[in-house]
């Protein structure tokens, strides 16, 4: 027998024992996204709602969130974060937005569709993506190895900067993985990432030390 | 006693006793408390919620043969490769041949007490491989040579002067003390590890049965570098951690960053599906996943605790456990500490060899109160003295037991007790607080009440005839 | 109604004025008492070790003594709990578990019975004190009781309640405390300085065993708090 099979048989052995229920619990019924709706924490129902939400979780997650007027203030936006924190390198993917945002830029810019050199990424100074969705309720963006530029774009740059339509932006936890089963299922992208807020430490005396591993600046640019 | 009962015997008057570490352990959690209930707060019902979650992983481990099967089949057909490993030492082959067949020298590592239960980077070392934790936690106590404090915060007991210390010993980088100066250096010694290495480890935290992903909680980072970076990938990932479905996720996450970091969810959660697929920029070549049981199958056998497998590891029975913040992470000497540490064990490792953990427990069931999922934490120490006393029991305890029931039953001989107890604590005061005092345990750090000179029964037996 | 009493074994010998102060707060609301003279103990000693069958031997002449009370009520969170939660454990699968789910039921905690089963939550006592409350761990995880004993002392006249920022075993833990009693000592001193934080001057508990183990302590280390048992304040003979 493999250890596969041997692992799989003493499980059902051990399973014909029936388990006491959970406590506080007299049947299982099997949680659905709407019991999870109901305990979760609360998401207001108009787009309104939810993007003073996603500001809210933004300002406290020390992450900056923009909401552009219209998608002719992105190139400009984009150049003054540009020039107020003297970029000489940038990576992006391509894409509908993040082609917009770096066009005019005036600065190198790394692609990652085609591959790329780990040490030229870890040299910029800004990374510029899109993204699969924004979920307000827990202020988070969700990116993906498909739609991001692969794995380590939306990681390896100091500042991760985020462009993301409003019809991007969903309510709650629920919906983001309804959403990806219904875009991707079974055939994921390799990596899943939701990212709340820049990467974060507390490992030393529990204070809060920003740019651990990962980006020390997120900012999320709603269009 | 066993050894392992004595040194801790040994560890927990060392470390009652520190009124240092007592400050510092204290003053960390209480303010993790202050977060936790914020979040919880932020929650519509979070009793409900915790029903909920209870629910889904009885589903998941009451299933588990089909839910390992579905998880492995979602992989396998991404073009990872999964193994299934019985036991420690056979996951610890598995990966370290993994590596050899990949020619790899150095390994970046993410924080995962899995690796820590089965001595993963001992092994990895004796193999010739250069492996560094990344999560700044675990590297520091790597540096140290120590085992991580916590489950979740592995330094938690150092200040930032001691790192500062290792710091400076073991890597000759230490500017200040300060926090963020501190975290910067690691940031750039670990960035050049990343660039570097062959290989990247991690663990789980969840797996998610119907879409075949791996998920990856965590802050800094880290493990979304260890993911992104090396031409190798390796999982381990004990086979609890199953959820039945990918929107189960959308309560586990939330949940398990509220109490298990006083976050409403954490910095990065990361699902894996495989190597790097077709038309994306980068990733792994090769992802490998090892399914790791070592006894527990033994736990889930055991239909009574086999909600012990339910467990997120989520460290909120440490943090509310008052055991725990008064003896610390290292005196359990185990893997796992705390409750969670004290209830899995005795049945990983030997109930006689470790039956010290259930019974050093005053049963105040904190832990049960705190735990997301429902796990019956203090029911099940109570569960394991009864079952170390019966396979095992102490003589002199079972005498006396079986002696007192009939004095304690017996309206004479109880009295004889009262008479004779007034009589000795007459002449208790020539043998108080030494070793000759019968009641030294109790008597060398507390006053014993004396004997009322009117018991209750007496008042009873002369006001109502 | 006929109220039986099971008096624990260290109210018998060291805290005799709990139980008279229950018998006046009962006999004075106008209900009859009666109080088996033995067993004095209700087992949980060798249950919690571990001992279940010494425990049994025990316990078996409780329910005997209890079989026929109308109501059972006990000035302790902790033996009330091995009465009413524990006893249809240690019983199950053995002749008397009908009979340890029958005692169980009629089985009360001194302040849950004055709230819930009497609706009683002002006794006319007065105590001018600042104090706190503790919940000992069984009173609260296993029965449940927090509202019931805080009622009764916001009706006292002139008491102050100051809650403790945690709420948090004290150590006492039974056998604990003498099988780890660096730990326990370690955890009582904790919740001293708890206590000490909100500037009571006494720690009021329905539980005596585990204000034993303050006290004890209390004592030992000459720290200026004082323990007292929620009877004793209601019964206000002091």
């Amino acid at each position: 027998m493999t250890e596969r099979e041997n692992i799989l048989s003493r499980i059902r052995e051990a399973l014909r024992v029936p388990a006491p229920q959970p406590l506080g619990m007299t049947e299982t019924p099997l949680p659905k996204p709407e019991d999870h709706r109901r305990v979760l924490p609360k998401v207001g129902p108009s787009e309104s709602d939810r993007i003073s939400l996603f500001a809210a979780n933004a300002e406290e997650l020390r992450a900056r969130f923009v909401v552009l007027p219209a998608i002719e203030a992105l190139e400009s936006e984009i150049r003054s974060m540009k020039d107020a924190e003297g970029w000489t390198r940038v990576a992006s993917h391509r894409g509908e937005l993040t082609d917009i945002a770096c066009a005019k830029l005036g600065v190198p810019v790394l692609l990652t569709d085609e591959g790329y050199d780990k040490t030229e990424l870890e040299a910029c100074q800004a990374g510029v993506t899109e993204c699969d969705a924004l979920i307000a309720q827990t202020g988070s963006v969700l990116v993906t190895s498909r739609g991001s530029g692969g794995r380590a774009l939306t990681v390896l740059p100091p500042h991760h900067v985020v462009l993301a339509r409003r019809s991007q932006l969903v309510a709650d936890l629920p919906e983001a993985m309804a959403l990806m089963r219904k875009k991707y299922h079974p055939n994921y992208p390799s990596m899943i990432s939701i990212i709340t807020g820049p990467s974060r430490t507390g490992d030393i005396e529990r204070i809060l030390v920003l740019g651990a591993h990962g980006p020390k600046k997120l900012t999320i640019l709603l269009i | 006693m066993t050894t392992a009962a004595a040194k801790f015997k040994k560890d927990v008057r060392r470390v009652t006793a520190d009124l240092r570490h007592r400050r510092i352990i204290n003053a960390a959690l209480d303010g993790y408390a202050v977060k936790r209930d914020q979040k919880k707060a932020l929650f519509q019902d979070w009793a409900g919620a915790r029903r909920l979650a209870a629910a889904t992983k009885y589903e998941a481990i009451n299933s588990l043969d089909r839910c390992l099967e579905q998880f492995a089949r979602g992989l396998e057909s991404r073009g990872a490769k999964v193994h299934w490993a019985s036991t420690g030492q056979q996951a610890c082959e598995i990966i370290v041949g993994i590596l050899k067949q990949r020619n790899a020298r150095s390994v970046v590592k993410s924080k995962a007490m899995t690796a820590e239960e089965i001595h993963l980077n001992e092994a990895l070392a004796r193999a010739g491989l250069d492996v560094v934790e990344t999560d700044l936690g675990e590297f520091i106590v790597q540096l140290r040579d120590e085992p991580p404090y916590h489950i979740v915060f592995p330094a938690m007991h150092l200040t930032r002067g001691e790192i500062q210390e290792t710091f400076r010993k073991r890597l000759g980088d230490a500017p200040s003390d300060n926090p963020e100066e501190l975290t910067m250096v690691a940031r750039r010694v670990l960035r050049q590890k990343y660039i570097q290495a062959d290989a990247g480890i991690t663990g789980a935290n969840f797996a998610v049965a119907d879409a075949g992903l791996i998920s990856l909680t965590e802050n800094e980072g880290n493990a979304r570098l260890t993911g992104a970076l090396p031409r190798t990938m390796i999982t381990l990932v004990g086979i609890e951690k199953v959820i039945p479905r990918l929107e189960d996720l959308a309560l586990f996450l939330p949940m398990l960053a509220t109490v298990g970091a006083g976050q409403l969810i954490s910095g990065y959660n990361t699902l894996y599906g495989g190597p790097r697929q077709p038309g994306e920029p980068d990733g792994p070549e090769e992802y490998h996943v090892v399914l790791l049981d070592n006894n527990r199958t033994r736990l889930l056998a055991d239909a009574e605790k086999r909600d012990t497998l339910h467990c997120i590891r989520c460290g909120s029975c440490l943090n509310v456990c008052p055991i725990f913040r008064n003896i610390g992470g290292h005196s359990y000497g185990t893997t796992y500490c705390g409750p969670i540490g004290a209830v899995l064990t005795p049945v990983l490792k030997g109930l006689q060899e470790w039956k010290h953990l259930p019974y050093a427990s005053s049963l105040c069931g904190a832990c049960t109160e705190a735990c997301p999922v429902g796990i019956d934490l203090h029911h099940h120490l109570l569960e394991h003295r009864r079952a170390a006393a019966g396979t095992k029991p102490s003589w002199w305890q079972k005498l006396a037991f079986k002696l007192f029931a009939p004095v304690a039953a017996s309206k004479l001989l109880w009295a004889l007790v009262t008479k004779s107890g007034r009589l000795g604590q007459k002449l208790h005061p020539i043998v108080l607080g030494t070793r000759l005092d019968p009641a030294y345990v109790w008597t060398r750090t507390r006053d014993l009440p004396p004997i009322a000179k009117t018991t209750f029964k007496e008042w009873w037996r002369r006001t109502r005839p | 109604m006929t109220i039986t009493l099971f008096i624990p074994c260290y109210i018998d010998l060291f805290y005799p004025r709990v139980g008279m102060a229950m018998v006046r707060i009962l006999e004075k609301l106008g209900h009859k008492i009666v109080c088996p003279e033995s067993p004095s103990c209700c087992g949980q000693p060798a249950f919690n070790t571990g001992y279940w069958d010494e425990s049994r031997a025990l316990a078996v002449k409780v329910l005997d003594q209890l079989k026929d009370a109308e109501v059972v009520v006990i000035p302790s969170g902790s033996c009330g709990a091995m009465i009413k939660v524990f006893y249809p454990v240690l019983f199950a699968g053995t002749p008397q578990e009908p009979l340890a789910k029958e005692v169980s039921a009629k089985c009360y905690e001194f302040a849950q019975f004055l709230v819930d089963k009497l609706g009683v939550t002002d006794l006319g006592a007065k105590f001018p004190h600042r104090v706190t409350y503790h919940d000992g761990c069984h009173s609260l995880r296993e029965m449940n009781i927090y509202e019931a004993p805080r009622k009764l002392l916001r009706h006292v006249a002139g008491l102050e309640l100051v809650e403790m920022r945690q709420t948090v075993c004290c150590g006492f833990g039974g056998t604990f405390s003498a099988k780890f009693p660096a730990i326990s000592t370690a955890m009582g001193e904790v919740k001293c300085d708890l206590a000490a934080e909100t500037g009571a001057e006494y720690i009021v508990s329905s539980d005596s065993s585990c204000l034993m183990h303050i006290q004890g302590l209390i004592d030992r280390q000459r720290r200026k708090l004082k323990t007292i048992h929620l009877a004793e304040v209601l019964a206000g003979d002091f």
